[in-house]
């Protein structure tokens, strides 16, 4: 039908096409929230209390919420994720087990939000007795991150070269001494780039807080204290109609918090590939 | 952990002055001894952790099953998954017109994201020069992290009175949750798509292009055959993202419960059922949403085993 030629260039401007339609897509979205949360967004923003649930005023309660809860998601999910890492890599060798291990992980990581919520509001809200808190979101949102750090630390682990091992036992050091003093410091930053990006996910969740925390207007300053995140904040102040300006604020703030996490995570990735190479 | 923690600080202060002063061989005992069962106690530990995600896993799989299982049980999967008949306080509990949305919106979110992201891949990774093809990768992951509200908002404020306006209805419909959806998961299969594109061998390229093939050619004959598996895989993940994704598709979706004839109808979710619901159900009603989320996990489950498949097919 055409040439080969022609065949080319039409199928070289559709491709891009598609990347640029793709492109604009997701820079539109970032810049349309910007542009209509920025002007007015200032730090009280984040330090004022809302007034008339919250049409008015900051949005202090829910960054506190926000961050109680990832810090706990993070304290619960980063010993057990890099554990696990360090079980799989050091202390095993491949065997059925770490297959069901791994393959557990990654059925974990498709698993979708809204049922880690059914699951942290029977077992941890009520089975447990925790009531909706932040305990019970954190923990729910723990279980959510594993499977990422379980990964990018297994991936970090595996990186370090092997000659690194050979010397530790070569110097007579117990294979922990091993792992703590030669594994773990050349392979933090592909760890930390892993508890970054759950940081981004646990910061950016609703649906299974939504179930969990309950959706107080308070600060939660124990961990048994319920509230809402600024995810679920923002999706009460969109979709009932309270203040579209307030709405879009909160949005720009989600932007750009979840914006610097994925950069400061991308940027120790780089770090971290430019040292092994 | 604690315990954990005081291992490694004996284990610091022993050998302060530098690891050649280790006892000898049979020199002391009680100090093999000792190392022995610390390495014993760690690795029982670290195997312990190391079935948290399984156990995890093992949990949530339980209590959805114990809470959802005996609805689907009493009404028979006739009256549950093959009904489109969902009215609560008269204690009927049909999903079909869920599954249908669901179905229906993840159609549409690939038929969004599959051209648009896979065009992307394939410009990036063979037309593009490096430098820029990895700052685009880059530009394009750090998006993908973005809050699925903050998706559902944009499709709720920008697309929603675009789709009232240009095709009538009431905007909220199975084409809003389409497209928000398609381009929440087009990062992923941009990204996805472009590690399996990059993973096929040079040689790949230059054999072609020997054989007279142009670029083009050479990338739908034997560069996008050669990745097919990855890409598969890309296309599943995608998919699980879509079926799984719930705040997006609630605000924009509609949520009546329809089974959707045209793409302007509105439609409720197997995920937004659950999240509109759970706030104020109890007793059978309660049971029902664990019950749909029951279907789901099931579905989740079937695709991921499809995308293990494809990519183990792949090496």
């Amino acid at each position: 039908m055409f040439s080969a030629k022609t065949e080319q260039a039409i199928a070289k401007s559709l491709l891009w096409l598609c990347t640029g339609l793709t492109i604009m897509a997701l820079v539109f979205i970032v810049g349309f929230v910007l542009v209509h949360g920025l002007p007015g967004l200032n730090l009280s923003f984040l330090t004022e209390q809302p007034r008339r649930m919250g049409k008015e005023g900051g949005v202090f309660p829910f960054v506190v919420a926000t961050l109680h809860m990832t810090g706990l998601a993070i304290l619960i999910a980063a010993p057990l994720g890099v554990g696990t890492a360090i079980y799989l890599t050091e202390y095993t060798r491949e065997s059925k087990l770490t297959v069901v291990i791994r393959s557990g992980a990654d059925c974990l990581a498709g698993v979708p939000s809204i049922i880690f919520g059914l699951f942290g509001f029977v077992f941890f809200v009520i089975r447990l007795k925790l009531g909706w808190s932040m305990l019970s979101g954190g923990l729910t949102l723990a279980l959510m991150v594993l499977p990422t750090i379980i990964r990018t630390s297994e991936e970090a682990i595996r990186a370090v070269p092997r000659a690194y091992r050979d010397v530790a036992f070569g110097l007579g050091s117990t294979r922990w001494q091993m792992v703590t003093r030669v594994i773990l410091p050349s392979a933090l930053p592909g760890i930390l780039t892993g508890v970054i990006l759950s940081i981004g996910r646990s910061v950016s969740e609703t649906a299974a807080v939504m179930l969990t925390a309950g959706s107080s207007l308070k600060a939660p300053l124990s961990p048994l204290d319920p509230g809402r995140n600024l995810a679920y904040h923002f999706y009460i102040l969109a979709t009932e109609g309270i203040s579209k300006s307030n709405a879009y604020r909160t949005a720009a703030v989600l932007i750009l918090a979840i914006l610097l996490i994925n950069f400061s995570a991308y940027w120790l990735m780089r770090r971290f590939v430019a040292r092994r190479s | 952990m604690r315990a954990r923690g005081s291992w490694r600080r004996r284990d610091l202060s022993k050998q302060s002055p530098g690891l050649t002063e280790r006892p000898a061989l049979g020199g002391s005992l009680t100090a093999v001894g000792r190392k022995g069962l610390q390495e014993w106690g760690t690795e029982k530990i670290l195997f312990l952790f190391a079935l948290s995600a399984i156990t995890g896993l093992a949990l949530i799989a339980f209590f959805i099953l114990h809470e959802g299982l005996p609805i689907i049980i009493s009404k028979g999967l006739q009256g549950f998954v093959l009904s489109t008949d969902w009215a609560p306080s008269a204690g009927r509990f049909g999903i079909l017109a869920m599954i249908a949305g669901s179905v229906a919106v993840t159609g549409g979110a690939l038929a969004v994201a599959v051209p648009l992201g896979l065009g992307s891949a394939i410009a990036l990774t063979e037309f593009c020069p490096r430098g820029p093809a990895r700052l685009l990768k880059a530009l394009i992951e750090l998006l993908a992290g973005i809050p699925s509200v903050v998706y559902g908002f944009i499709g709720l404020v920008v697309l929603v009175p675009l789709i009232r306006n240009v095709l009538g209805g009431p905007g909220l419909s199975v084409l809003a949750a389409s497209v928000v959806l398609g381009v929440m998961i087009l990062p992923n299969i941009v990204s996805i798509s472009m590690d399996a594109v990059l993973a096929v061998p040079q040689s790949y390229r230059e054999g072609s292009i020997a054989l007279g093939a142009t670029n083009w050619q050479t990338v739908h004959r034997v560069v996008l055959r050669a990745a097919r598996s990855g890409i598969v895989a890309a296309i599943i993940l995608g998919m699980g993202r879509a079926v799984g994704e719930t705040m997006a598709v609630l605000m924009v979706a509609g949520n009546s419960v329809l089974v959707p004839h045209s793409i302007t109808d509105p439609v409720r979710t197997l995920t937004s059922n659950i999240a509109l619901e759970m706030g104020y159900a109890a007793g059978e009603h309660r049971q029902a949403l664990f019950a749909t989320g029951i279907v789901l996990f099931v579905f989740i489950m079937i695709l991921n085993a499809v995308a293990a498949w494809a990519s183990r097919r792949r090496t």
